[in-house]
């Protein structure tokens, strides 16, 4: 059960992420914070396709991640689902064509490291 | 394009400090309302209207929203490493908050995960992908 809930979180949190990513891609930089600038960035959203499949993934993942945080330690439950990590770099990589430099993988490597290391 | 450069940075810190912080707290809320046991489908839904769980939703409401900002300008594979640094405030928070035991190996994750944010947090640009402004690195 525990591991069950743990793939679904990664599988649903990484593709959320990712076509969070592509939508708000689409979407272009965010430069205005007023209320209303953002009221408006918020309604053209809601027509962002990827952006809405996104919403519905990590819907998915937080009541999965829900399920885990009732049984184990939060601090277990949210590193373990860190793996989501390494799966991203590489979608950002491959699906969003991101310069990936090697100072960015080094450093996701080391962190995913860690994350093995605390779930230990 | 330096001032515009230099916008785009300090924009990138505070957004990103907005996303760490409702992450952290909003998990630690939602681990703080948990009940031990959620045993129907029906609890998983009844739970959301415990305090702390309303307020953890809450916070990580603010912390999707705050994402989608942040990756509005900033690379995907910028975002992950600088973020991940709320994988260590967040064991700390069990540990103070929540009494939970923290190993000598977890520990050593902890700060292999700081190593790793501040690699990728340290030098590079936020933004590769070639909008119309940032520095291309």
């Amino acid at each position: 059960m525990k591991w069950l809930l743990i793939g679904i979180i990664v599988a649903a949190t990484s593709l959320g992420e990712v076509l969070q990513a592509i939508g708000m891609r689409r979407h272009g930089e965010i430069r205005d914070f007023r209320p209303s600038a953002l009221g408006r960035a918020a309604s053209v959203l809601t027509r962002n396709w990827p952006v809405i499949a996104s919403v519905v993934a990590m819907g998915v993942s937080f009541f999965a991640f829900v399920g885990l945080l009732s049984f184990t330690d939060l601090s277990f439950a949210v590193p373990v689902t860190a793996v989501t990590f390494a799966i991203e770099t590489v979608l950002a990589k491959y699906v969003l064509k991101e310069r990936v430099n090697w100072l960015r993988w080094v450093g996701a490597g080391v962190v995913v490291c860690g994350v093995v290391l605390v779930s230990l | 394009m330096t001032s515009d450069t230099a916008r785009l940075h300090s924009k990138t810190w505070a957004c990103s400090a907005v996303v760490v912080l409702a992450n952290v707290f909003g998990d630690f809320s939602l681990k703080r309302g948990m009940p031990g046991e959620l045993s129907s489908p029906l609890s998983y839904i009844t739970v959301l209207f415990r305090p702390w769980v309303a307020l953890g939703v809450t916070l990580l409401v603010v912390w999707l929203l705050s994402r989608m900002t942040l990756l509005s300008w900033a690379d995907l594979s910028y975002v992950l490493p600088v973020t991940s640094i709320s994988y260590v405030l967040v064991a700390l928070a069990g540990r103070w908050f929540l009494d939970e035991r923290i190993t000598r190996l977890r520990w050593a994750g902890i700060l292999l995960i700081v190593a790793g944010v501040a690699l990728v947090g340290g030098g590079s640009a936020p933004q590769t992908f070639g909008g119309q402004s940032g520095e291309q690195s």
